[in-house]
């Protein structure tokens, strides 16, 4: 079904505040992961807003699609979006971190409605999200299973233990996304430890991979709903850390920092500029 | 020996005249085609190791609910978590020494942090395992499962009581790691003999001293309150089959009765049974306490019996161990 330019513009929107909320959280916390969390909200708008089959009324609706963060250290992007989609009250973003919070540094399944599964340690998302989507083979349901993982991730070997499963398995209901920001703690990706070329090591696993960028909303849904016979699908998303505020864009130092009062003022009043030109980020990748 | 023996519990009639003796991975096997009968819900994942971890009826019987993950016991963990939160009780199986030794920490946050109802099986447990040699002796799974919250830790003694722990622990919700060995030991129980999870069983009554045993040190402990009692000492034998959460109210009450408390299992005395007893006794009832178990070194190749006698694992090495904590007394 054709998107209309108003449903762009909505999850556009929709990915500013979510980028703000995270802002506001951080800065509220004084610990937690900036850069991947912005990186990647324009995929979180397009999967909760448009993509995934989910009621925040209903966060254990049995037929709903499951989503499983896998560099489960961006949760304060899937908290972000949980709230915007109202599964549990807005104010709380401000409790991220803190004692006795829902909100947890790394996420607790069972603490907040819509987390389908903690994480923490990387690589474990992807073998639970391979359990489910297993699971709805087997059981025939139509539930459809999102995982995102790290590109940096995909240095543990439980990744490629999981592709392999999958692959073999020919999950046609599992999308992975990997978020392909370059970037890991230690610095860039390919000077850590070399994952290209990536894309044909995931098609060589079985997958459909789709290289998009992950900022273009327009070609990530596309890329969601692109049919595919039988086959487990890769959205290989290219994204820019810290993406929406100009002084954290591709620095790796913001990788695990939080703003302070400051440097948070500042990005939500970049951010509010672009709501105020209608939504609309602009995106290198075109 | 069978006037002291429990006869509320059914034990079998002939445990020192020669029982029969049946492998626990057996009981596991059998147990695990009964509960998925019992419940289509019930689903088998096996580390490429069908056999041997006694899945192959299951595989033949459900072929649909049997999924070969291959060697990767990391990604099973978390397939087994993943299918629990769709509404699946998963028993995900492969050698003790790499599932729960080699994916802890998948084991920790995505089945125990999330309360998965996983069922974590370890195969070939303990020194009898044999010429393989060390490194596939799990000496030390008790210890790194018993403390992870959440998770109940199960060490069944023989043929009967595996099969009756594989069956009890489809009809909970709670994530539990059990553990069984390759080599054939006595058959203690029979059909009849109760099973509760949580429950330490009294299999023989005695005054003097009690050896609290889990998995095939139970039989050792009965025959050597067998062999103490033709010189006058009268031992209490305690079946402790599950590790946790312990059955605190019977081990205070040999603490109590008995005064001394000797513990016997196939695994480092650092860290299981012994550890597990040594907290409840420090805490309400002190006594003089001994173990018997793998003294902080690792194995080494041999016959499964050469090894349990060459490291004291045995009813010898039992009897030493309730002469040295009687002088304690």
């Amino acid at each position: 079904m054709a998107v209309t330019e108003a449903q762009i513009e909505y999850l556009e929107d929709m990915a500013t505040h979510i980028r703000e909320d995270v802002i506001i959280m951080l800065e509220q916390a004084g610990s937690g992961h900036s850069a991947g969390s912005l990186g990647t909200a324009d995929i979180f708008s397009t999967l909760y807003f448009h993509v995934m089959k989910n009621d925040p009324k209903k966060p254990d609706w049995p037929e709903r699609d499951k989503f499983v963060l896998s560099n489960a250290h961006i949760c304060p992007v899937l908290y972000a979006t949980l709230a915007e989609a109202g599964y549990y009250p807005k104010k709380e973003i401000a409790t991220l971190r803190k004692l006795g919070s829902r909100l947890q540094g790394h996420p607790h399944k069972g603490a907040l409605p819509g987390l389908e599964a903690s994480g923490g340690p990387l690589a474990q998302g992807i073998s639970i999200a391979a359990g489910m989507a297993m699971t709805a083979k087997i059981d025939q349901a139509k539930t459809k299973v999102y995982c995102m993982v790290g590109d940096g991730e995909m240095n543990e070997g439980q990744i490629w233990e999981a592709l392999m499963f999958i692959g073999k398995n020919r999950l046609h209901n599992f999308t992975l996304i990997v978020d392909r920001n370059n970037i890991q703690i230690d610095g860039f990706t390919e000077d850590v430890m070399p994952l290209e070329p990536l894309k044909e090591k995931l098609t060589s696993f079985g997958f459909h991979v789709i290289e998009v960028d992950g900022h273009n909303i327009r070609r990530l849904i596309e890329a969601f709903e692109e049919p595919i016979f039988e086959k487990p699908k890769v959205l290989l998303a290219h994204t820019i850390p810290g993406k929406g505020v100009d002084f954290m864009e591709f620095k790796p130092e913001w990788h695990g920092k939080p703003p302070n009062k400051e440097e948070a003022d500042k990005a939500i009043q970049e951010l509010e500029s672009l709501r105020s030109l209608g939504g609309k980020i602009t995106c290198e990748h075109e | 020996m069978s006037n002291k023996l429990n006869s509320k519990l059914h034990l079998a009639s002939n445990i020192i005249e020669g029982p029969e003796q049946i492998p626990t991975r057996n009981g596991y096997g059998e147990g695990v085609v009964e509960a998925g009968h019992a419940d289509e819900n019930v689903v088998v994942l096996c580390c490429d190791l069908t056999e041997s971890t006694r899945n192959a009826v299951f595989k033949e019987t459900f072929p649909d609910r049997f999924v070969e993950i291959g060697i990767a016991e990391q990604n099973m963990a978390g397939i087994g978590a993943g299918m629990a939160f769709s509404g699946k009780i998963p028993y995900i199986s492969s050698y003790a020494t790499f599932s729960p030794g080699r994916n802890w920490d998948q084991i920790r946050v995505s089945i125990c942090y999330s309360m998965a109802n996983v069922k974590i099986m370890g195969a070939h447990a303990g020194i009898s395992v044999g010429p393989d040699g060390a490194t596939h002796q799990a000496m030390e799974d008790i210890a790194i499962t018993r403390c992870l919250p959440n998770l109940i830790v199960i060490v069944p003694c023989d043929y009967w009581e595996t099969k009756k722990a594989t069956l009890a622990i489809a009809k909970i919700k709670d994530p539990v790691y059990m553990r069984f060995g390759r080599e054939k030991v006595p058959v203690i129980t029979t059909e009849k003999t109760p099973f509760k999870i949580g429950k330490a069983d009294t299999y023989r009554n005695g005054s003097d001293v009690t050896v609290i045993a889990c998995g095939s040190l139970v039989y050792e402990a009965l025959v050597a309150a067998e062999k103490l009692s033709t010189k006058g000492i009268d031992v209490r034998v305690i079946n402790c089959s599950t590790i946790k959460p312990i059955d605190e109210k019977a081990i205070v009450k040999a603490a109590k009765e008995t005064g001394a408390i000797v513990t016997a299992e196939e695994h480092q005395v650092h860290g299981g049974l012994g550890s597990a007893v040594a907290e409840v006794v420090a805490k309400n009832n002190p006594v003089p306490m001994e173990y018997v178990a793998m003294m902080d070194r690792f194995g080494e190749s041999g016959e499964p019996d050469e090894l349990m006698h060459k490291f004291g694992l045995d009813d010898k090495g039992i009897i030493k161990a309730v002469n040295k904590v009687l002088k304690r007394k």
